[in-house]
């Protein structure tokens, strides 16, 4: 009662200044981003110089004669001194040009987006599976704990958590596709079905849907589900285990006590009442777990042949492809910051103190 | 369960059960393959194992190889030829009435394009030509169109013609369709751009879609001149993980696996269903002491390290088929190979050539190691084989990458690698095994015998020779003499030959692994 009167009141003053104060917090995230990303690039560039790798060589190979590796090395600008280089390299940035790619002779651009989307519908589903079956488990290993059903929670994020990805991948394929034969195998969508989804999005499943192909849909779905289900107990092992410690946190509280006293039903207490003040912390957990994952998981891409962002940094960086890594590592960058930027904002949205 | 869970649940069975059970298309073969090598798709530019192989069932060239009939040079594209007396001019005969996927018909013009572009644009594989006396600025003058079916080459000295005929069996000899090209050029550069995505042949298919690092899809040419493949489509899709493709064998959701590992090919023997088909590729394992190194200096070290690997446990324990023992620098089927294996594993007699060169207790020295398999478990091998005659070998993990830096700077100490021919004829191997211009760190050629600091005026001279040697038998000879010298003196340790071997569902049939990416054609492949 009284915090909704001392609202209303102040509200009517305070809005030009609370524009004034936004305005500061943008500028001062924009700097912030700004800075980070130009960091990143110069590390990034930084280590790929290090390594002992000749790029010249992933793009002649090795048995180049001195005069074509010469020619490759002057068009890749690589006889410029460093700081020369990271500056041109910089500069192209600024104008939306993230170079070519040496492996795929294309734009690393155009090259980003036809990975990215496969890794965001896997991430995606990953991190929804992973929300799904999350929170409730650790709720309920909370609120049982030290009973079966935490034993239960603590086992399954044991298990999800320290399992090799890789290994988990390859038995799932051979239960469920080779086995049991219930999900499609490797790869994004059946050889079939290839030609007659036009990439629109990029991503299958919405590009198959819009097109009104369902069959398309389906085993899109049937090859998606399998690799999505092993990076989402991943995150679900995650989500799982920090979801027990916050509503550990919360159910000590005193308001808790008070609510049940007040004879409000446990389920009540529990979803309504402790679970909502755990969101802000979870938000970020889930936020962080899935950038994690939008990096692109580069095992599970590999055993699941799917053409994800994660396997075309790490080919790139072993063939030291220098647009690609740097492309690549700006995107994975921007999606980090803009994730958390993201957390950030829906945790102020659901934290009446910032509201 | 509530009304929206039940919808929920059967919607998602629903969706579990569709499409779990697609069989590949009638008339399209699937195969999958690591395809990550591939950095174009230009003939002219190609020269990573899946590009050439894609290049190979695109392109059609003047000459190729006949596989079944001892790699003898038969015409292609060109229906006949002649050589002049000097061995200079070799003039060329075009098939009549051959045309290129666009329908344009393919002339003497094409030809001269082709060569024009391969030799202008010298990216990779280019050198192959160029070996030949072609320049930017004179190949319009040495390569001549005398008559719309007509060609004439002349080369800058009387080569054996072996040696030229061999090398236009290779990718970079592919006729481009020089009107569609020259649709495509960007910035005078020959439709490089272009060609590396797409293709202009007139070979048994044409480029459906190619996504890097995903698939590509070949549609077959019905009006192909040696007759239409045997099948409509081929997709090739990239699979990097071998238990992946041995699943998707298995499942029947492909029909040929490229890339098994040796356990996968011994778990699918049991498997009715599939088979397995082999051929002898031209990759050679060796070990390149770099004599740089004091110990490796002394031709009695070397000689004892090749009495100092246990080759037949090896072949057996670890390469299980997918590699053969082989000693010489010529791979079993060029022009002049020999079989003769001298070497095998005596500690023995490798301690008493040690005691001999003053190192009666061994020494320690380093090996750079690429972390994939075999080339580790190899390394290991040859770790255990070393310490019996005192040899304290440490093995230095690195990626593909990084190793062969090190190798070309020849900085190492040891390097266990792989070579693999550039082109169908005993020259390119017999380059860079035997032929040493100059040994000083200003070197132009940079070849394995320089990379292994080996000094070698007289051998380099006799192998110059042998590209000039008119007659074939004799070329043969020579090759089989410089060998068997080769592996007495060298620091190559030569081991093993590579064969390929690939899975495949019992359906298919037809499909012939060749010696080089240059002859893994798909036309011949059928499903029944």
């Amino acid at each position: 009662m009284e915090s909704a009167t001392t609202a209303a009141v102040s509200a009517v003053p305070v809005r030009p200044w609370r524009l004034l104060r936004w305005m500061h917090v943008i500028g001062r995230e924009m700097t912030t981003i700004a800075i980070t990303i130009f960091g990143l690039l110069l590390i990034t560039f930084l280590i790929a110089r290090v390594i002992p790798i000749d790029p010249v060589l992933a793009v002649v190979g090795d048995n180049a004669r001195p005069d074509v590796y010469e020619n490759a090395r002057l068009a890749m600008g690589l006889d410029k001194p460093l700081w020369q280089q990271f500056a041109i390299y910089v500069g192209k940035v600024f104008q939306g040009d993230l170079g070519k790619s040496i492996l795929t002779a294309k734009p690393v651009a155009e090259d980003i987006r036809r990975v990215f989307p496969a890794t965001l519908e896997l991430a995606t589903l990953g991190t929804l599976i992973g929300v799904a079956f999350g929170i409730p488990l650790g709720v309920a290993g909370a609120v049982a704990q030290g009973r079966w059903p935490d034993q239960l929670a603590r086992i399954v994020g044991l298990v999800g958590y320290s399992i090799p990805i890789f290994w988990l991948g390859l038995m799932a394929l051979l239960l469920f596709y080779a086995k049991l034969g219930w999900t499609s195998g490797p790869g994004r969508i059946g050889i079939a079905y290839q030609d007659f989804v036009t990439p629109v999005t990029g991503l299958i499943l919405v590009d198959a849907a819009t097109q009104g192909e369902w069959d398309a849909f389906r085993n899109a779905v049937s090859h998606l589900i399998l690799p999505a289900s092993v990076l989402g107990l991943f995150s679900m092992a995650y989500i799982s285990r920090m979801t027990r410690s916050f509503m550990i946190a919360e159910l000590q509280q005193q308001y808790i006590v008070a609510a049940r006293v007040k004879g409000l039903s446990e389920s009540r207490v529990i979803w309504r009442h402790a679970l909502r003040n755990t969101i802000t912390p979870l938000v970020t957990v889930i936020a962080l777990s899935y950038a994690h994952l939008l990096e692109g998981s580069v095992l599970t891409e590999t055993v699941f042949a799917w053409p994800g962002l994660g396997r075309y940094i790490t080919t790139a960086l072993l063939n030291a492809d220098m647009n690609g890594v740097l492309g690549g590592t700006l995107v994975v960058g921007a999606v980090f910051i803009g994730v958390n930027l993201l957390a950030d904002i829906i945790g102020r949205i659901f934290d009446p103190r910032t509201r | 369960m509530n009304r929206y869970q039940l919808i929920a649940g059967t919607m998602l069975l629903a969706l579990l059960a569709g499409g779990a059970h697609a069989q590949t298309p009638k008339d399209t073969i699937v195969m999958a393959k690591q395809i990550d090598d591939i950095i174009s798709l230009d003939p002219a530019e190609a020269f990573e194992f899946s590009g050439v192989e894609v290049g190979a069932n695109v392109y059609d060239k003047l000459i190729g190889v006949d596989l079944a009939n001892g790699n003898k040079l038969v015409g292609e594209l060109a229906e006949s030829w002649t050589v002049s007396p000097d061995n200079l001019v070799y003039t060329f005969k075009l098939r009549p009435g051959v045309k290129f996927h666009s329908g344009n018909p393919l002339t003497a013009t094409d030809v001269v394009y082709s060569f024009q572009r391969a030799v202008t644009l010298n990216k990779s594989p280019g050198f192959i030509l160029l070996q030949f006396g072609f320049t930017k600025e004179n190949v319009l003058e040495k390569v001549l169109a005398t008559d719309p079916s007509t060609v004439a080459i002349t080369v800058s000295k009387p080569f054996a013609p072996t040696f030229f005929l061999n090398c236009l069996t290779s990718g970079v000899a592919g006729i481009v369709d020089s009107k569609l090209v020259q649709a495509n050029i960007k910035d005078g550069d020959f439709g490089n751009e272009w060609l590396k995505l797409n293709s202009a042949g007139s070979g048994a298919y044409s480029v459906r879609a190619y996504r890097p690092n995903e698939q590509y899809a070949l549609e077959a040419n019905a009006n192909w001149y040696k007759g239409a493949p045997k099948n409509k489509r081929v997709i090739v899709r990239h699979v990097p993980e071998p238990a992946s493709q041995r699943l998707l064998l298995e499942k029947g959701d492909i029909d040929i696996a490229r890339s098994l590992s040796k356990d996968q090919l011994a778990a699918i023997k049991s498997n009715t269903d599939l088979g397995t088909v082999q051929g002898d590729k031209g990759y050679i394992l060796y070990l390149g002491l770099n004599t740089k190194n004091q110990n490796f200096a002394k031709p009695e070290v070397r000689e004892a390290m090749k009495w100092l690997v246990d080759y037949n446990s090896i072949e057996r324990n670890i390469l299980e088929g997918t590699y053969k023992p082989h000693q010489a620098f010529l791979p079993k089927g060029f022009l002049g190979a020999i079989d003769d294996k001298p070497y095998k594993f005596d500690p023995a007699k490798a301690k008493e050539l040690l005691a001999k060169a003053g190192l009666p207790n061994g020494f320690t020295v380093t090996m750079d190691v690429r972390n994939t398999s075999p080339i580790t478990e190899i390394a290991e091998a040859i770790q255990a084989n070393w310490a019996q005659a005192g040899i304290k070998l440490e093995l230095i993990p690195g990626d593909g990458k990084a190793t062969l830096t090190k190798y070309r700077a020849r900085t190492h100490d040891i390097y266990i690698g792989q070579w693999g021919p550039d082109y169908l004829d005993p020259h390119t191997n017999a380059e860079t095994f035997a032929i040493n211009e100059n040994n000083g760190e200003d070197a132009k050629s940079k070849t394995l015998a320089w990379r292994n600091a080996w000094d070698i005026p007289e051998m380099t001279k006799v192998t110059q020779a042998a590209v000039l040697e008119r007659d074939g038998v004799k070329r043969a000879e020579t090759y089989g003499n410089l060998q068997r010298q080769h592996q007495q003196i060298s620091p190559f340790v030569i081991m093993f030959q590579q064969v390929e071997v690939s899975a495949q569902r019992k359906t298919i049939s037809g499909w012939v692994i060749g010696p080089t990416s240059d002859t893994n054609f798909y036309a011949p492949i059928v499903k029944n």
